[in-house]
């Protein structure tokens, strides 16, 4: 364990740790553009350069290893003009288009300019022009080679993370430059991270080009929904400048650095699987009868659906289904079960999947496509592909008087069986959901809900980890977070719960299922804590 | 911080004399002055309406818009969006402009421009000038010199909030009519 001092600060490391890991632990920014901490070491762009005592020449921080009274400087005079030095030399051949880069905001050149360079230019040369300006290299990632500062993280990453090797350094010394090798394109399923990790604005998002500037965004800390993964990021959006992007709020999703779950990455799939917040919303409650629809407000709508539910309810438990989702939070999960199971004392509420499973990797992609399958498992919900097919089957023959869906699309889940006719058969039928489709078309009642990026609450990933998800934006239209409309429901029926946030009502979820205890929201925080 | 230290001036204020206290020869020689402009203004009117005199000015206001006032070169009017050689604009919507404007009235919408040397352009350029403060920011901000506030255009008139809305089009090519000489 060597014992160093950084610009005078003292401190013990793990042997091996490279003097950048250690200025970060002790809060020493040293600029870099290479280093990486989760590739390979480079060591090419120089820009963290220090002075080492004893060593005759600066050193590259993000390569050498502490050693034992080792003394480091990194603020010295000497120090700031190598970095000013090193900065003009990777200037020599950038284009300076900050105007129409969409790097421009969060691009490392113009920070590192503006705190370690502040120099007059002194290049009377023409610049290189290199040959790829503004092309597409595969369905997500725009490349312009001319402000590459050929710092080789993309190399690395697709060759060490996604391990798919398309990008290669050509050509020599000034003509040097990024690319696809030929024949290939930018396609896997992690492609867009280059974007994330392109320290300039050589790589760039095809989905976010020209979308808004970078500045406008709001950022909010969040788990991505797109599986059991349940990869950290910020939902980035845009709410104060509604002429951009045809008005849609979220910009982008950005995957945020938790060593335990997603290390910086995230999948194509979960970065570009956004859209459906802005898109196809339903955006008020509605009732349909007879073929007419129409809309209304939700203390209405809550009673219409209570009296209905009453009335099956007089007859018969046995037939009415609930069906809960893993889509849905421990929160909701927690108060599904508290209404329909202990106070309305339902016998099927079930858990149903939302989607079908897809593909799995090693590194990230899980193949069940839910945030919360754990969580739901927790709180006392597994699913059962005998009890639901039950529940259609008593269905398509008439024996089945009221169905109410939490998001799921029935007809894209069984297009074999004839769920419009399944739907006509009910008494009363109502979805919960976020978005149009087909089943959404054919039920009695439709209650909007939020999206995850509309509330709080928290899910469970496949490690048993829970995690939390914040209220990036306001919900769309009429729409409510599924908490608050079954506490509304709770509300009609007279019962008394006093939830006034999610915060609440994880309170008494942990008390009451064991997984959950001594754990709060403040614990929670940021990177979420995994189940003892 | 040292304490501060506040300065004060004693405004000395002047003393009436003995002719200002007897109050009415004043007020009589105010009427005065008032009444000699009344009727010299008037007498020079009733004159211009008939044709006479008109190189003498008959009030010190300026008979906008009749008349005509020579503005500062630098004085700040109504904006403008310059083109390039082709026509096409300047602007590349960096949006520099619409995030320096403090009274938000820029509405900026970018697209691809076919030339990737160019790269971005404007689909829609839109200024309200009815929350426009003319503070000549988005000029300042501009490092395309895409826009400038020198069409000496000064009046901005609309029957409605949203008359008062330029375009695109309009910006690049102003109809209004510059009312300075």
């Amino acid at each position: 364990m060597p014992t160093l001092k950084i610009d005078g600060k003292e401190i013990t490391v793990e042997k091996g740790t490279t003097i950048i890991r250690a200025a970060e632990q002790l809060g020493v920014e040293i600029p870099h553009y290479c280093y990486h901490p989760g590739l390979s070491i480079a060591g090419n762009c120089r820009m963290c350069l220090v002075e080492v005592e004893k060593m005759p020449k600066p050193q590259i921080a993000c390569h050498i290893q502490c050693l034992d009274g080792m003394v480091v400087h990194t603020q010295t005079k000497s120090v700031q003009k190598l970095r000013e030095h090193i900065l003009e030399f990777l200037l020599v051949n950038h284009p300076l288009d900050c105007p129409v880069c969409d790097q421009a905001g969060e691009c490392r050149l113009q920070d590192y300019y503006m705190k370690h360079g502040l120099y007059d230019s002194r290049l009377n040369e023409n610049k290189v022009k290199k040959s790829a300006k503004a092309v597409p290299i595969g369905p997500t990632i725009m490349l312009d080679s001319e402000r590459c500062i050929l710092c080789s993280r993309c190399v690395r990453f697709t060759d060490e993370i996604s391990k798919t090797g398309e990008f290669g350094i050509f050509n020599r010394g000034d003509h040097s430059e990024i690319g696809i090798y030929p024949g290939r394109e930018l396609d896997n399923k992690y492609s867009g991270n280059v974007a994330d990790i392109c320290p300039v604005g050589a790589l760039t998002d095809r989905d976010f080009r020209f979308k808004c500037r970078v500045w406008y965004l709001a950022k909010t800390e969040s788990i991505c929904p797109g599986c059991a993964r349940g990869c950290n990021i910020t939902v980035e959006a845009n709410l104060e400048r509604p002429h951009h992007a045809n008005g849609e709020r979220i910009m982008r999703l950005k995957p945020r650095f938790n060593g335990e779950v997603n290390d910086w990455w995230m999948c194509d799939a979960g970065r570009y699987g956004y859209k459906f917040i802005d898109h196809d919303r339903l955006l008020e409650p509605l009732i349909r009868n007879q073929g007419t629809v129409q809309t209304t407000g939700w203390n209405d709508i809550v009673e219409e659906v209570i009296k209905s539910l009453k009335g099956v309810l007089k007859k018969s438990k046995d037939e009415l289904a609930v069906l809960v989702s893993p889509e849905m939070t421990n929160e909701e999960l927690y108060l599904a079960k508290k209404l329909f199971v202990k106070e309305l004392g339902l016998e099927r509420v079930l858990l149903l999947r939302t989607k079908a499973d897809g593909d799995q990797d090693d590194l990230l992609i899980r193949s069940d496509k839910h945030p919360n399958r754990k969580g739901a498992e927790w709180i006392g919900f597994e699913e059962s592909k005998r009890a639901i097919q039950e529940v259609i089957d008593q269905g398509l023959k008439g024996g089945l008087k009221g169905l109410i869906l939490f998001g799921q699309d029935l007809a894209a889940l069984y297009p074999g069986r004839n769920v419009e006719d399944l739907l006509q058969r009910l008494d009363v039928s109502v979805f919960v959901g976020s978005n149009h489709n087909l089943t959404s078309e054919h039920v009695q009642f439709i209650l909007p809900a939020a999206t995850y990026a509309e509330k709080n609450g928290t899910f469970t990933n496949f490690q048993g980890r829970v995690q939390r998800i914040r209220e990036a934006i306001p919900p769309a239209g009429q729409s409510k977070a599924e908490s608050e409309i079954l506490t509304l429901f709770a509300d009609h029926l007279k019962l008394d719960w006093s939830y006034e946030n999610e915060e609440q009502i994880f309170d008494s979820l942990r008390r009451s299922v064991p997984q959950f205890q001594g754990m709060n929201y403040s614990k929670i925080g940021r990177e979420g804590v995994p189940v003892e | 911080m040292g304490a501060v230290v506040i300065r004060t001036k004693v405004v000395q204020r002047p003393e009436l004399n003995f002719w200002e206290r007897l109050y009415f020869p004043e007020v009589f020689r105010g009427v005065w002055l008032t009444s000699t402009h009344f009727f010299k203004n008037l007498t020079l009117h009733a004159f211009h309406a008939l044709g006479l005199f008109r190189r003498i000015a008959a009030a010190v206001t300026i008979q906008y818009p009749e008349q005509l006032w020579k503005l500062p070169s630098r004085s700040r009017t109504r904006h403008r969006l310059t083109k390039r050689e082709d026509g096409s604009p300047r602007c590349v919507a960096c949006m520099m402009c619409e995030t320096v404007c403090p009274a938000r009235c820029i509405y900026i919408v970018a697209e691809e421009h076919p030339d990737p040397h160019i790269e971005k352009r404007p689909r829609s350029f839109t200024i309200d000038l009815g929350k426009c403060v003319y503070c000549g920011f988005c000029v300042e901000a501009c490092p395309e010199d895409a826009i400038r506030m020198d069409t000496k255009i000064i009046d901005t008139s609309a029957y409605s909030r949203e008359g008062m809305v330029l375009d695109i089009k309009e910006l690049l090519n102003p109809t209004g009519v510059p009312k300075t000489l």
